[in-house]
């Protein structure tokens, strides 16, 4: 595990409504594995800090690292990312972060992602076109509209099976990601990587048990509210 | 540690003692974290074996659980992800009721929790005896929620609480410590919030 670092933020992007990209460079950084997050630590003047944990979007051989970050309302850190910060800016960082939900880029993977959780899957995808391994790949993701999903196009480019819950999408109607579009994304050897809410993650997670996807092949990833 | 911020005021300007450092109070919120599907567990399949380094190892149904002398828990948690919780209560027996029965040899000195799922936690044992832990099937009035480990978690609240094992069913006792699921993963060997013992090295 990485200390903290001075980041310098070269990029603000603003991919969809209520959210930021940050691209960062960070100095001497350690290549990290597409699923994985960073923890951004902000230190006001009487020395107060907060710090929360954030995925990383960008692909490992990306030269900057790229954080996504939606905006909360009620946040103390996502609102300060969303709102202050510029590029020039610097921001004390750790990571990468985690062991469990990465993927190699060498086994199938089947990829359900809701809201802003399809971030560490889009970084699971770019790093499979680093490779040219986007064969491996299945993707659905759930959004409440097209123009809220992060990456949309990435992700559309990519084929990925997109259900829109608050409108229509193309022929489907309104409507969560159901059994049927799971199911013909099964590829033998797969391993699922569930990101979202915890509702969705658990109504995913579940609706794989329920369809014969072994408990085991399953890695969630869940946030809650935590700006 | 680099300076301030540009910008950043930060809102909490009353710290609460409560919290240890680089935690916030997520209030009524309780955020669910999970590394896995959430298995749906029914209480008459479930059971709590205690084994490894005892004389008698033991296993009760969640009957005989309930039988055994009730204990609970008010006060905080922390979770490793920064939130922290105050107030909570949870209700079940004390991980020493069930040492007791099952008598530690001499050279126990860890524990691995595990789950029904396979997910596993490790523990010196000095973590988890002296009223410090408890199995506990109850939560703030009713039965515990099957996405915060219903129907019985481990429970170890001075710790951050990935170590609070969900949908527990074993805890063996060991006499060399082993990294669990997410101390393999990145996670810190022990986990004290207020050392913020949160990752490897730390």
């Amino acid at each position: 595990m990485t200390g903290w670092r001075t980041a310098t933020v070269a990029e603000v992007r603003r991919p969809v409504p209520r959210a930021v990209g940050l691209r960062l460079d960070v100095p001497g950084r350690v290549r990290h594995l597409a699923g994985q997050h960073y923890v951004v630590r902000l230190t006001a003047e009487d020395g107060y800090t907060a710090q929360r944990s954030y995925s990383v979007a960008s692909a490992p051989g990306d030269p900057l690292v790229e954080l996504f970050v939606e905006r909360l309302d009620d946040g103390e850190v996502s609102t300060f990312l969303a709102d202050v910060v510029e590029p020039g800016d610097t921001l004390e960082v750790r990571g990468p972060i985690g062991g469990w939900f990465v993927w190699d880029c060498t086994h199938p993977a089947l990829l359900v992602g809701g809201g802003s959780g399809v971030v560490p899957l889009v970084a699971m995808l770019r790093a499979a076109r680093e490779l040219g391994r986007t064969d491996l790949l299945r993707i659905a993701v759930s959004t409440r509209t097209l123009a809220e999903l992060p990456y949309a196009d990435e992700l559309l480019a990519a084929g990925a099976v997109v259900a829109t819950t608050r409108e229509g999408h193309g022929v489907r109607p309104p409507g969560r990601l159901t059994a049927a579009d799971l199911v013909p994304l099964w590829e033998p050897g797969q391993t699922a990587y569930v990101c979202g809410s915890a509702g969705f993650a658990d109504s995913a997670g579940r609706l794989l048990v329920e369809l014969g996807y072994p408990a085991t092949d399953v890695r969630v990833e869940t946030f809650g509210a935590s700006g | 540690m680099a300076g301030p911020t540009r910008g950043f005021l930060g809102r909490r300007r009353e710290r609460d003692p409560r919290l240890p450092p680089g935690q916030y109070d997520a209030g009524r919120d309780w955020p669910v974290l999970t590394a896995e599907p959430t298995p749906r567990i029914a209480p008459e399949t479930w059971s709590i074996t205690v084994d490894g380094r005892v004389e008698s190892p033991t296993t009760w149904t969640w009957d005989e659980a309930h039988r055994l002398p009730r204990s609970e828990y008010r006060g905080d948690i922390h979770c490793v992800t920064t939130w922290s919780k105050f107030d909570t209560w949870f209700a079940g027996v004390s991980v020493d009721t069930l040492l007791e029965a099952a008598r530690p040899t001499a050279d126990a000195h860890f524990v691995m929790a595990t789950s029904k799922t396979g997910y596993t936690t490790n523990l010196p044992l000095e973590d988890v005896t002296g009223g410090k832990a408890w199995v506990v099937w109850e939560y703030d009035g009713g039965p515990l929620p099957v996405e915060h480990g219903g129907p019985v978690r481990l429970l170890v609240p001075h710790l951050y609480f990935w170590k609070s094992a969900k949908w527990v069913t074993r805890l063996t006792l060991l006499q060399r410590d082993q990294p669990g699921f997410w101390e393999q993963n990145g996670y810190h060997d022990r986990g004290d919030p207020w050392r913020e013992q949160r990752y490897q090295g730390d």
